[in-house]
């Protein structure tokens, strides 16, 4: 069985490279991969660009990285709450790709397919629609949006088996199912590694996974903190 | 139960045109109030970060910071709860699966067509699931107070803030009147204020029709 587990997270750091694509799983920071961002945050890769429905918050997860100055282009649905990046872009120093998160979620579970884009209806008509092909197919209107594949995914479950099959925790799945499968190398940071786990239950199956890390973080409230 | 406000109304007239069996999107704001006034009936509640069947708040105690709704506030599960990844999620929302979706919004025009996402002149940088809501819901009803800030009615002869698409909603519910949006043009089908249709076509420049109108007088 190939050794997926990591048990010094530094021997992770050379897995970070600048100019990477790093798809990074959460809804804001349900389901974010905090123990694995810290990792990119050390490999001081630069010019990063990161997909992900935001860009972290209060200081931790992706909001942390984008502090450090690691991330020059971010693709995601909703980053106004995130100030320091508002700002950014408005001075120029960081590029976003603003998609509708429906459009976003297909956008890279296609990437994982093995499909090169779509059409859809979500967009048709409004600003984010500039500049996409238009189609009519049985008399209404859609948009192409093209796949989206990275170079890294950053991936949080709730349990691995040693393999790397997951199962993950109430709306902390969101787009870590999808974003699992669409990167070259997929690294996933889980609560627990256990023995066996239901086949029936399994979500992600082994076959994406290449390394399992521990996390270090713990729930406190409604926040996540070090343990 | 106390006197209600303003939106308090609105969500309460809107929870009365949900039906039992129906799977439900809120927005935030005033449609997340919908919630409060539909104890009585078996609606599905969906939350498009990947949950059908979200219950209310949970108490401090049994906050769990992963189980949040699209607002990203901690939720609870009501029965029968399931739990999906976020692009089985939208191809529900998108697919036509939703039977109603309850939006926000900045303004309408006579048409049904509705700006919720961006305001013009500065950065446009949040959309989240505005427009796959806006497309895919079989119905969608606006919940908003009438007027702006500055006391401009939001129903719009034209769209001035940047449109969330080109489907057309089926009903606005504000305080002070509830409007649908027909082939024939804009219906006032209730006053739900103690504002009468002349005052309110005063205030609204759409042309505005009503439902009964009083011809016997």
């Amino acid at each position: 069985m190939k050794n997926k587990m990591v048990t010094h997270t530094d021997e992770l750091l050379h897995v970070f490279q600048d100019n990477q694509t790093i798809l990074a799983g959460g809804f804001g920071l349900s389901g974010s991969a905090l123990t694995l961002i810290d990792i990119v945050a050390k490999s001081h890769a630069q010019n990063l660009h990161i997909v992900s429905n935001n860009l972290g918050d209060r200081g931790i997860g992706l909001h942390k990285l984008f502090m450090q100055g690691q991330i020059t282009k971010a693709t995601g649905s909703f980053f106004t709450i995130n100030k320091e990046a508002v700002m950014a872009w408005s001075e120029g120093n960081l590029a976003i790709d603003l998609l509708p998160q429906g459009t976003l979620a297909e956008a890279v579970r296609c990437g994982g397919a093995g499909i090169g884009g779509f059409y859809t209806k979500t967009g048709v008509g409004t600003a984010l629609a500039e500049g996409k092909e238009e189609r009519t197919i049985d008399g209404e209107r859609y948009i192409f949006e093209k796949a989206i594949k990275g170079d890294i995914a950053l991936i949080r479950a709730k349990k691995a088996d040693r393999l790397g099959n997951l199962v993950y925790h109430t709306t902390a799945r969101n787009f870590n199912p999808m974003m699992a499968t669409a990167a070259t190398t997929v690294i996933v940071e889980v609560d627990e590694i256990v023995e066996k786990l239901d086949p029936e239950a399994i979500v992600t199956p082994h076959i994406y996974v290449d390394y399992i890390v521990q996390t270090t973080y713990k729930k406190e409230g409604d926040f996540y903190v070090e343990a | 139960m106390s006197k209600l406000n303003a939106r308090e109304r609105i969500a309460k007239r809107i929870a009365a045109e949900l039906e039992d069996g129906q799977a439900v999107n809120l927005g935030v704001g005033i449609p997340t109030l919908v919630a409060s006034f539909i104890a009585e009936k078996e609606v599905y509640l969906q939350s498009e970060n990947g949950l059908i069947g979200m219950g209310p708040p949970p108490e401090e105690a049994a906050i769990d910071a992963d189980l949040i709704s699209a607002g990203k506030e901690p939720v609870t599960l009501a029965k029968h709860a399931a739990f999906f990844n976020s692009a089985d999620s939208f191809a529900m929302i998108r697919g036509g699966h939703i039977d109603v979706a309850v939006l926000g919004i900045l303004q309408v025009n006579p048409q049904g067509e509705v700006a919720n996402w961006a305001v013009p002149g500065q950065p446009i940088l949040g959309v989240g699931g505005a427009m796959d809501l806006v497309v895919g819901a079989k119905k969608v009803i606006a919940a908003a107070t009438l007027f702006a800030k500055d006391g401009s009615a939001k129903l719009v002869p034209q769209l001035t803030y940047p449109t969330s698409g080109i489907r057309l909603i089926d009903m606005l519910v504000t305080e002070h009147a509830v409007f649908e949006f027909t082939t024939d043009g804009v219906v006032v089908t209730e006053i739900v204020s103690d504002m009468d249709f002349a005052t309110l076509q005063s205030h609204i420049n759409v042309p505005l029709k009503q439902l009964k109108p009083m011809s016997c007088e």
